[in-house]
């Protein structure tokens, strides 16, 4: 089921390519390596999910991609050039919305809409604005702004945003972390629905397993940090669509489900039980009183 | 739905008592204030019998209250014989020209000495120059400073230098600058005028500055990055997320310069005897009568109302261009 790291998509045209990334922080005590060799292939229209645990480095991998972060070996490539800079055909949907509380909801999209124009007309832009509000089920508040909406709408809102800019890969920080399980499935759902008719190439950043396996096609599962990089990779085998409740039966998702938990919990576990904490204080305790 | 009977009676209950705790509030927002203001005068009052001065028993409220009717009346005397002083002469010329068809009427200013209320008017044409001109320049610069690392390094060393240098000791200097710089045969301005006007922008531009600095520089990051993938250029960046997102900071710089400016003003005009509110204090107290502290205190407690007009003044310029409506500004 889990496959050592390789990619199955050597053989289809390349799209997005992570290769051999690796990041250096400078801090204070030093540089700090939060990433090293990082390989990643990634085809067309793929839904790549990025799991692993708090602090591992799945947002600086995101912000390289996105051109926010420059790594400090190795590099992103998207269609043959090299990832240098942001721009909007890499669009991210950040983890606290990020919308600019100025603005309407309306002027928000609106924004994004007219930095990537693509020789739109006034009116086109003004139905394209329209069309990505309709996308995500948020025309109805178009005029709101957005202190006035709950957290699920303005994720909806980030989210327009970002498809408005019609980006080839769509980057996801996170998208629903805030939200409770009810808006959370909502918006799971919104997503795998632009995502079957838009067929955008997407990476989101999670922590819950069930929406790895519910969205994925591949789940790229992250080490521990510090000098992180790909534990391992799991391929989602399950028919699209995919339906929430009957997946909850389904053998084949429980699979994956466990496959994803073992990885987190026993390959690479990171809480410590309390008898192992104890016996840490125990051990430093006769250190500290030796050494005096 | 409710279905128990006693629902409706506590729904009513709460009701009452968000009223009668509405009505405390309003009541207390109102009532304070005056008994505060009423205690004030009345300690006033009691002080003042007191304290003799040279210049005889200091005003205590009536005495105050008096002159400021005698102030208006003044006023209004002197507009009275400015308009009489241009009837005869607007007769005079008519009579003339009647006379004499060539004669081209010339029109003599009125020049009676300014009144407490033409004071006023200078005083706040000068503050509100002084104070536009140090922000157009104090706003854009605190901005490329907030944005620019560099620019900040550059500039911070000036800013602590010159912020805590008091007005007054620049005002000789611009005195001199003023009267050396600024000649021409047909001034539009009065060089007194010039004067105060620059010593208040010199103390007005600090706290806009380092204000909108801090403001811009503290941008949320998420947001810049939005700019970033958004690829906005310099141009929208500054106007679509700095300066919406600076508004409340440039607004407390802007208010604290004001006020700064305001006080500055009065001090640099007693100084160096330019037209305005401080050069009627400063006249007053040259002139030495009975009245001449009743007079003072009038003008004090109006440079206090007119601080305090300003200020509010800005603070509904504020809440107008703020998008966070939800804040409460004070
Ligand atoms: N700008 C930075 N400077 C220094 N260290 C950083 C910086 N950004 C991230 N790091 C470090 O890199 C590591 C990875 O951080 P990152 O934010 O990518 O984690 P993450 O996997 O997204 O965690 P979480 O799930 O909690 O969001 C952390 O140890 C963090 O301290
Ligand atoms: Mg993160």
């Amino acid at each position: 089921m889990t496959k050592p790291i390789q990619n199955k998509t050597s053989g289809l045209q390349r799209h997005l390519e992570l290769s051999d990334i690796g990041i250096d922080f400078p801090t204070a005590k030093g540089p700090f390596c939060a990433l090293k060799n990082l390989n990643l292939k990634i085809s067309k229209g793929e839904f790549i999910s990025l799991i692993g645990h708090s602090g591992c480095g799945k947002s600086t991998v995101l912000n390289i991609v996105a051109g926010l972060y420059q790594a400090t070996t190795g590099g992103v490539i998207l269609d043959s050039a090299e990832v240098n800079e942001p721009g909007p055909e890499r669009a991210v949907v950040f983890q606290n919305h990020s919308l600019l509380p100025w603005l309407s909801v309306y002027k928000n999209v609106e924004l994004a809409v007219k930095q990537t124009r693509n020789g739109r007309s006034r009116a086109e832009m003004k139905a394209w604005v329209e069309h990505n509000l309709d996308l995500v089920h948020m025309t109805h508040a178009a005029d709101k702004l957005p202190s006035e909406l709950s957290g699920g709408m303005k994720q909806r809102v980030g989210i327009a945003r970002a498809l408005s800019m019609q980006p080839k890969v769509l980057l996801m920080d996170e998208p629903f972390g805030a939200l409770d399980a009810l808006t959370r499935a909502h918006l799971q759902d919104s997503v795998i629905e632009i995502h079957a008719s838009l067929g955008n190439t997407v990476i989101m950043i999670t922590h819950d397993v069930d929406e790895a396996v519910l969205l994925s096609d591949r789940i790229v599962m992250m080490t521990n940090g510090p000098a992180a990089t790909i534990g391992e990779i799991l391929d989602v085998d399950l028919e699209r669509p995919r339906d929430r409740l009957e997946m909850t039966d389904n053998i084949k998702y429980n699979q994956y489900r466990h496959a994803v938990l073992t990885f987190l919990y026993e390959k690479q576990n990171k809480i410590q039980t309390v008898s192992r904490v104890k016996a840490d204080i125990a051990r430093s305790k006769k250190k500290s009183s030796s050494a005096a | 739905m409710m279905k128990t009977n006693i629902a409706p009676v506590i729904f009513r209950k709460i009701q009452q008592n968000v009223i009668r705790e509405r009505f405390f509030a309003g009541l207390n927002a109102m009532l304070l204030p005056i008994i505060g203001i009423l205690i004030f005068i009345a300690l006033w009052a009691a002080v003042a019998k007191n304290i003799d001065t040279s210049l005889g028993e200091f005003p205590g409220p009536t005495q105050v209250w008096e002159q400021s009717f005698i102030l208006v009346n003044e006023h209004k005397a002197q507009q009275e014989k400015a308009e009489a002083f241009y009837q005869r002469q607007e007769k005079r010329n008519a009579k003339r020209v009647a006379e004499d068809p060539d004669y081209v009427p010339t029109l003599k200013i009125f020049t009676g000495a300014p009144t407490f209320f033409d004071q006023i008017w200078t005083s706040l044409y000068t503050v509100a120059v002084g104070f536009f001109v140090a922000s157009i320049i104090a706003v854009p610069l605190g901005i490329l400073c907030g944005l620019s690392k560099g620019t900040y390094a550059a500039i911070n060393p000036l800013i602590q230098l010159f912020k805590p240098v008091s007005p007054l000791a620049w005002l000789p200097l611009v005195t001199m600058v003023v009267s050396a710089v600024y000649v021409s045969d047909d001034p539009m301005f009065s060089k007194s005028f010039i004067t105060s006007a620059v010593t208040v922008s010199l103390c007005c531009l600090w706290p806009t500055l380092i204000n909108t600095a801090v403001g811009v520089s503290s941008i949320d990051k998420d947001l810049i990055n939005v700019s970033k993938v958004l690829r906005l250029n310099a141009f929208k960046h500054v106007l679509k997320i700095v300066l919406p997102s600076s508004i409340p900071a440039i607004f407390t710089g802007l208010r604290l310069s004001l006020g700064i400016g305001w006080m500055v003003l009065i001090a640099a005009e007693m100084l160096a005897q330019n037209p305005g509110l401080g050069k009627f204090v400063w006249d007053e107290f040259q002139n030495g009568s009975s009245e001449s502290l009743a007079r003072i205190m009038v003008a004090v407690l109006t440079i206090g109302v007119i601080g305090f007009i300003l200020d509010r003044l800005m603070l509904s310029i504020q809440r107008r261009v703020s998008w966070d409506k939800s804040v409460s500004l004070r």
